[in-house]
């Protein structure tokens, strides 16, 4: 069989994900610490675990409506309403297999060929592929130390074409740590009121924003019609291996997503969506005390990356920080490979999301803090080294 | 609750820079506020938590129940006082139910515990009975795990 001519040139010729790239060899050596993971170290709260238990005692093993259980997503429009002050119905959600469906089937719902997607970049590194692969181009936005890594109307205003149809907005960000707040949403939602593009709303992190609590743009005047808000159970609950998030946007968006979700998956997985209902019942507490903790390693982190030399842009949102590597003279791919053959300490280089990500590199705090202390020991030794 | 109480009964061997970075502190506010504890009688020490069944101590421990009668004016402070004086007693705590002193008492062996309970407690005037029951493994201490290794099963990024 000639394999490469069977398999689609577009999925061919798709970058693999540059996260794994050093993860994947820090796994065949011995003694290897990492900085590297993208999810919560915390187990799902006990009470989120055991109505998941509870449900396949009562053998609910079967499928669930297409857009998930009615009572999940009441329990979801009255979370958003509560925490983010959010305003929506149960036909205005639809429950999927993680935030990255949502994100998959946002983009495949407004993309025809030749469509483009705007994507401020260094972002996680779905959003381009998944465009891809709809046939649309991917227009990146960079993003700038200096800005703190926000999007500003200014850059969104000269990345815009009569093609474009979809901004993503990936706040909290994923690698960065950088958040929007409402006086930068507010300038944003400006330049799209008048306009017929789409915000992909990537709010996965929402609930890990230091400083402040986490704005949604869909909450500022007359743009709820004009963004479809992402979130999950991953992050905010530490419930990544149950693989449940949500989409909520105007009705017309989300039918037509449910449409393509009906296809592709049927419905999200059941034992799940009975955890989550508890997860959004009964445990706001869960994810403030996570946070708590989660704010205590950022402090710890920023503080000593700084005082090595290794500048971070205040990371206010998020589990990680992104700090600038330009004062060692490496370039984050030799950084991090002699980084992981010196010290064992690995951790994913910025490019890996987006090419000006170069320069930086993606560090993870989702660990206790003594292995997170013996990790900062590690890199100081290393960026000592190189002096 | 306080953060940096918090923290530091969790791993008191955190740097003042440490706690200051974690608490949104200077290093020197973070000094005065922990001198402040200490003087106040907050903190009462810091130690290490030890897996004794790793090393070569010989080592048994006992949970004693005590009833004791309560004296008039004193309650149980008295005997509780006393008691708490000897060093084989790692802690003495008023229980409600059953007894009324709940113990921790430690020793190089069994006969040494029960020896100390029938020479040394059992005599006691206000000590009306006593109910040893001796350790035989240890799970967790202090809040750390010491059967077996938690790893990081963590294989996504």
């Amino acid at each position: 069989m000639d394999y490469s001519a069977l398999l689609s040139r577009c999925a061919q010729d798709l970058r693999p994900s540059g996260i794994r790239k050093f993860f994947d060899l820090a796994a065949t050596m011995e003694g290897v610490i990492s900085l590297g993971v993208g999810e919560p170290d915390f187990k799902t709260p006990y009470a989120i675990r055991r109505a998941g238990i509870e449900s396949l005692e009562k053998g609910r093993t079967w499928y669930t409506a297409n857009a998930g259980l009615l009572e999940l997503r009441r329990q979801i429009a009255a979370y958003l309403a509560r925490r983010f002050s959010l305003s929506y119905g149960e036909q205005d959600i639809l429950v999927t297999v993680g935030g990255s469906e949502a994100i998959d089937l946002c983009i495949r719902a407004c993309i025809d060929p030749g469509d483009q997607v705007l994507v401020p970049e260094p972002s996680f590194v779905c959003y381009d592929p998944i465009t891809r692969l709809a046939g649309g181009v991917p227009v990146p936005i960079v993003t700038r130390p200096e800005d703190g890594f926000r999007l500003t109307p200014e850059a969104l205003e000269a990345a815009i074409t009569p093609r474009t149809k979809v901004l993503v907005l990936p706040y909290p960000n994923n690698p960065t740590g950088a958040i929007m707040k409402r006086e930068h949403l507010e300038a944003i939602a400006e330049v799209l009121r008048r306009r017929q593009i789409l915000v992909l709303s990537d709010e996965i992190y929402a609930e890990l924003t230091f400083e402040g609590k986490h704005v949604s743009i869909a909450s500022l005047p007359g743009m709820a019609e004009r963004t479809v808000v992402v979130n999950g159970f991953s992050k905010a609950y530490a419930m990544t291996g149950w693989r449940l998030g949500y989409a909520a946007g105007p009705r017309e968006v989300i039918q037509v997503m449910t449409k393509l979700h009906q296809f592709a998956i049927m419905c999200a997985p059941t034992v799940s969506q009975h955890a989550a209902i508890e997860a959004m019942k009964s445990c706001d507490e869960e994810i403030e005390r996570m946070a708590v903790q989660f704010g205590m390693r950022r402090g710890l982190m920023v503080n000593h990356l700084n005082r090595m030399g290794l500048t971070c842009a205040d990371p206010l949102g998020a589990f990680y920080v992104f700090p600038s590597i330009r004062s060692t003279g490496l370039t984050s791919d030799q950084f991090c490979e002699q980084l992981l053959k010196e010290q064992k300490v690995a951790v994913v280089p910025g490019n890996a999301f987006g090419q000006s990500g170069e320069g930086h590199v993606r560090i993870s705090y989702s660990y206790s803090v003594e292995h997170l202390i013996e990790a900062l020991r590690r890199i100081e030794s290393f960026v000592e080294g190189l002096k | 609750m306080n953060q940096l109480l918090q923290l530091l009964s969790e791993n008191a061997r955190l740097t003042s820079e440490q706690l200051a970075a974690m608490t949104g502190d200077t290093p020197a506010a973070v000094e005065a506020k922990i001198a402040r504890l200490q003087a106040d009688g907050v903190i009462r020490g810091y130690k290490a938590i030890v897996d004794w069944e790793k090393t070569d101590r010989d080592l048994c421990a006992a949970r004693i129940e005590l009833k004791v009668t309560p004296k008039s004016g004193m309650g149980f402070e008295e005997v509780a006082g006393i008691i708490a004086q000897f060093d084989e007693v790692e802690s003495v705590e008023l229980m409600s139910g059953g007894y009324d002193l709940g113990l921790t008492v430690t020793g190089k062996s069994f006969k040494d515990v029960a020896l100390f309970v029938a020479q040394r407690l059992a005599p006691l005037d206000s000590v009306e009975s006593t109910a040893t029951h001796f350790v035989l493994k240890t799970y967790k201490q202090g809040g750390v795990m010491t059967c077996g290794e938690e790893t990081d099963e963590r294989e996504g990024a």
